[in-house]
């Protein structure tokens, strides 16, 4: 208790003279840091994952050929989550004498549980948002079935035996679908009403689907509880098997997350070390006094370990709280590019995330050297250059290096990653060391010819030998980071921005018959029409891989069952789209056409455990092919350009009759003509993706935004380091200016001299930072984000110039006031 | 001055035994302290001088239990230091010994006032703030205890250094080259203070000087040269 009490009374003293300051300011910024990313990525991350849930209409969809048993809508309501039904079956529906076959979907108040309906009162309009569900009684058919119809609203149309009256125009539903599943018009009406139109008897094929929403929590636990009791025929669908445009883009910003706030991480960590050895270096003198004065080794131990605790609790509660308000303007501040209405609620468990760091940090960092602290001995008050015995190297470096691997896994929580990332760090430390070294050793040799004040810079270099390296280690590791992040963050940006072009296809047309393609595509292009690529589409079900039939296999990924047990849309091709690229395999030469060749998408190949000369049988049109696996395919799919999962090689599917799939780009204006493309070419279904499109969009904003913020919170880390590593010599720099004042030296002398000090520190580790990060950032780009690798020189020009700047910059910054002073005051504070 | 007779009536309180101190140096084993044994007595004053590098505060280092001798021991208040690991040490110089210093070493985050506190506060007093004023009031800064060092002049740190070492009624002050640090006039009205507040509390005064009026004033001088006591 006594030493409790006196640990606090010393802390409140060292606070008041600003003795802790750096190393406060070093764990605040590090926790703000910390929890900043993580408040941020917590509700931007559940923003995407929201954004991304619409596409289901729902968190969690659960699909059948049987009515979903109640007890499993029982059990999820029971379990807090909110729950709506949907059934969806084709039939013809009438309008006097004009009939066609239509996608029938009948949902029950609460549809949709994710995204919204958008309404209209035209056919082709623009949407806007629907309130609730049809009322009992009216239907709302989307538009090409009203202008396949040639109705519109107020006219009544016959769904079964029930005569229903048209409320409004279906423009979109969030569960559409991006896949294609129907190709043909669709109609939503009250689940009320299906027992009246009798649509629904023995045997008729319907697909129940039951809706799920809730809190991650909640919906983790339903969603185990509902794998180990669901029937066999069910099918559970949640975001990892929605539309695969919107699953990459959510991967790819969750990677780059969870890289650019183990960066923040490290950098934080480096400057704790730098504020814990300045803290040290500026306590031996006290120290050996307090032992002088009688303390025992145990007490200063307790002392400075009870301090920290205290520096932990308050970093912890001031960082929390500058993280929170740092993403709460964030997100203020760039409402604008954010879709949705509302983020989700901050998740708390940041603030914990920031303590426990903010403890590891010390602990790995700090205690350390206070317990050196504590080794200090008595005689040191009387001979100043008895310091404490150096450390065991186990003891030195074994915590930190302990802690950083645990931060490490615990936010990549991959062990490739893992490793790749721990190698290549300790890689590059090494090299910053090592050059770090040649610096010192050549210092002698740069000394001469130049004037006083860069002698006495470059001089520093090597009398400060072992500041000096572990300055361009952290000057180097900050700098990286930065430019890592900064290189990254534009090869995303731009490759996002790149997928999604204003004019991207924003209309897919299918069923195309074979004998008026050419008629379709002229069409399309007399009213400005942009069109991508035509690829034929037919029907084919995968019966046998290397001779075994497939309901014999067992596939590891659930969704390699689902892909081999449904029909799949086949098309042959000659030339490789731009947006595919070979991974395995070669793509065939024009000797190959009318060889059984396939090739499969990297999904399929995954998901069904293929490999390259593996021998697939498609049942196609009551017909067996065999083919053999060429090549191995990379899609880009959010080009949004025709693409196949299979594609066959040419002069095989010829003979099978099947259909045109296309899509193209229509300004608004031109999107007005479809009516009459729908009446003249009746058997084509046209989809317009434009929403899917806005919902990508917007989810790439979001992810954007992330990015960018986490990038500011890993800029202010870098400073910090970058401070903290200027600070750590400031003490000497300051005794030194002083001295060399009194001597006769100018300011201006002085300051030139630390400025070359800086300067070549600054050049140096610049220097190999921008090597670093452009290597880091190939590895990074091209195997964790499968994004295109382009070299930049500008990242080593502003790494080298950039580099040097900030460092002379932080440099001038911390010794400024110094040299400002009379040297006389600056000696007396010495004595 | 007290008289011959009664110096030697009084009882021993600080013995050293043959110490000798050697340390490894470039040049080989170096020996700074040959050889010295001394007696001093309860509130005896004892000089300590000789020419630099003597091995003065060497010594006095070993007779604080600052540091170990490589032969011989020291004897506190009958209990032998040489036999103490660190810790045991630091206790016994809680309860028992004071320091002043020639740079004064008072901690610079710390005011005045908590200056004098400290070693009151790591014996465990209660009482802490009002003996370091009262202390304060002796040496003539009550006025000035909110200061922190770098407000105050040299001869001011060394008062303050002095309430510092008086505070916990030490049985032995050790005080290295007090003086040594202040102009004459400043370190005169030190050396003053030094003996008055050591007359008051009746403490045992070790002193390691230079300065031939503050060596005057003590009961006995021991001179040093290589090492050794002449």
């Amino acid at each position: 208790m006594r030493v409790l009490l006196l640990s606090m009374r010393m802390l409140s003293r060292e606070w008041r003279s600003g003795e802790l300051g750096v190393l406060l300011l070093a764990l605040t910024v590090a926790v703000a840091a910390l929890t900043g990313v993580g408040f941020l990525v917590s509700r931007i991350s559940a923003a995407v994952s929201m954004q991304a849930s619409q596409v289901l209409a729902a968190d969690i969809r659960l699909e059948s050929p049987q009515p979903i048993d109640e007890a499993e809508l029982a059990m999820a309501r029971q379990n807090g989550l909110r729950v709506a039904s949907a059934a969806s079956l084709l039939s013809v529906v009438f309008r006097g004498d004009q009939s066609q076959l239509t996608d029938i979907d009948a949902v029950t108040e609460g549809y949709p549980l994710r995204g919204t309906v958008m309404v209209a009162d035209q056919p082709f309009a623009k949407g806007r948002p629907a309130r609730g569900i049809p009322p009992p009684g009216e239907v709302w058919p989307d538009s090409r079935l009203l202008a396949a119809l040639g109705g519109q609203v107020g006219s009544r149309l016959t769904v079964g035996a029930a005569d229903l009256r048209v409320g409004r125009v279906l423009i979109s539903r969030p569960d559409q679908g991006g896949t294609f599943t129907g190709l043909v018009p669709n109609l939503l009406m009250n689940a009320a009403d299906l027992p009246r139109t009798q649509l629904i008897q023995p045997g008729s094929r319907v697909t129940h689907a039951a809706l799920f929403a809730g809190t991650p929590e909640r919906l983790a636990t339903f969603k185990a509880a509902l794998r180990a009791h669901r029937h066999p025929a069910e099918r559970l669908r949640d975001i990892s098997s929605t539309s695969p445009q919107i699953k990459s883009a959510v991967d790819r910003a969750g990677r780059f997350l969870s890289l650019a706030s183990l960066v923040a991480v490290l950098l934080c960590a480096t400057a704790v070390a730098m504020s814990a050895r300045r803290y040290v270096g500026r306590h031996l003198d006290a120290v050996a006094l307090l032992k002088t004065l009688g303390a025992t080794r145990r007490l200063t131990l307790w002392l400075a370990s009870l301090q920290l605790l205290a520096v932990a609790v308050l970093a912890a509660v001031m960082g929390s709280s500058v993280g929170y308000a740092a993403q709460a303007w964030l997100l203020y501040a760039l409402r604008g590019l954010l879709i949705s209405t509302a983020l989700p609620p901050v998740s708390w468990s940041p603030v914990g995330m920031g303590f426990l760091t903010a403890i590891a940090l010390l602990t790995g960092f700090a205690l350390p050297p206070l317990l050196q602290l504590s080794r200090v001995p008595a005689i040191r008050v009387l001979r100043r250059d008895i310091g404490p015995p150096p450390p065991l190297l186990l003891l030195a470096f074994g915590p930190a290096i302990a802690v950083i691997l645990l931060l490490i896994y615990w936010v990549v929580l991959d062990r490739k990653l893992f490793l790749g990332f721990t190698v290549g760090l300790a890689a590059f430390v090494a090299l910053l060391a090592l050059t770090g070294a040649l610096l010192v050793m050549a210092a002698g040799r740069l000394r001469a010819g130049a004037g006083v004040a860069w002698r006495y810079g470059i001089a520093s270099i090597r009398r400060r030998r072992g500041d000096s390296i572990v300055q361009i280690v952290a000057f180097g590791t900050g700098i990286m980071a930065l430019l890592l992040l900064g290189i990254i963050r534009n090869d995303l940006d731009g490759d996002w921005r790149r997928s999604l072009p204003a004019d991207l296809p924003n209309y897919f047309f299918v069923n195309i018959p074979a004998a008026s393609r050419d008629a379709f595509i002229r069409y399309l292009q007399m009213r400005g029409a942009r069109t991508s690529r035509v690829l034929p589409m037919i029907r084919g079900r995968l019966t046998a891989i290397n001779g075994r039939p497939v309901d014999t296999l067992r596939f590891a990924d659930h969704r390699g069952e689902e892909f081999a047990t449904r029909e799949q849309n086949l098309t042959w091709s000659a030339e490789l789209g731009a947006d595919n690229r070979v991974v395995a395999g070669r793509w065939w030469a024009q000797a190959d056409e009318g060889e059984p060749l396939v090739s499969i998408s990297t999904e399929f190949e995954q998901w069904l455990g293929l490999r390259l000369g593996d021998r697939l049988t498609f049942d196609i049109a009551g017909e067996t092919f065999k083919v053999r696996v060429t090549n191995i395919r990379k899609v880009k799919w959010d080009s949004f350009k025709p693409n196949f999962f299979i594609v066959f090689a040419p002069g095989l599917l010829e003979k099978v009759a099947g259909t045109y799939l296309t899509s193209a780009y229509l300004a608004p204006g031109a999107a007005q003509s479809l009516a009459g493309l729908a009446r003249q070419f009746p058997s084509v279904s046209i989809f317009d993706i434009d929403d899917l499109l806005d919902d990508v969009r917007s989810v790439l904003d979001k992810a954007v935004l992330a990015v960018q913020s986490v990038f500011a919170f890993t800029l202010l880390a870098g400073l910090t380091v970058l401070l903290a590593a200027v600070q750590s010599s400031g003490d000497e720099r300051r005794y030194e200016s002083a001295m060399l004042r009194t001597l006769g030296a100018s300011r201006r002398t002085v300051l030139k001299g630390v400025l070359a000090e800086f300067a070549a520190l600054g050049l140096l580790s610049g220097l190999i930072a921008a090597a670093g990060a452009s290597v880091a950032a190939y590895f990074l780009t091209t195997r964790v984000l499968d994004l295109r690798y382009a070299f930049s020189p500008w990242a080593c020009l502003v790494g080298l110039l950039g580099g040097g700047f900030i460092v002379i910059a932080s440099g001038w910054l911390a010794t400024r006031s110094v040299v400002r002073q009379p040297p006389l005051t600056t000696l007396r504070a010495d004595i | 001055m007290p008289s011959a007779q009664a110096t030697a009536v009084r009882s021993s309180v600080l013995k050293a035994e043959h110490l000798t101190k050697q340390v490894q140096s470039p040049e080989g084993l170096l020996t700074i302290v040959h050889d010295v044994s001394l007696d001093i007595a309860s509130g005896e004053s004892v000089a300590v001088v000789g020419p630099s590098g003597a091995g003065k505060s060497t010594l006095l280092a070993l007779l604080a239990g600052l540091d170990l001798p490589t032969q011989g021991r020291v004897l506190l208040e009958g209990l032998d230091l040489t036999r103490l690991d660190e810790d045991g040490r630091a206790r016994i110089r809680a309860q028992r010994v004071g320091f002043v210093f020639q740079s004064f070493h008072l901690i610079p985050s710390l005011t005045a006032l908590e200056n004098v506190m400290l070693p009151l506060e790591l014996a465990g007093h209660v009482q802490a703030r009002l003996a370091a004023l009262e202390t304060l009031r002796q040496v003539g800064l009550k006025e000035r205890a909110r200061h922190y060092p770098r407000q105050l002049s040299g001869g001011e740190q060394q008062r303050v250094a002095l309430a510092r070492a008086f505070v916990t009624q030490p049985a032995v002050l050790f005080a290295d080259e007090p003086t040594g640090n202040l102009d004459a006039a400043t370190g005169g009205r030190i050396g003053q203070l030094l003996f008055e507040m050591n007359a008051q509390s009746r403490t045992t005064l070790v002193l390691v000087t230079h300065d031939h009026d503050l060596a005057s004033r003590c009961e006995r001088i021991v001179h040093m040269d290589a090492g050794g006591v002449r």
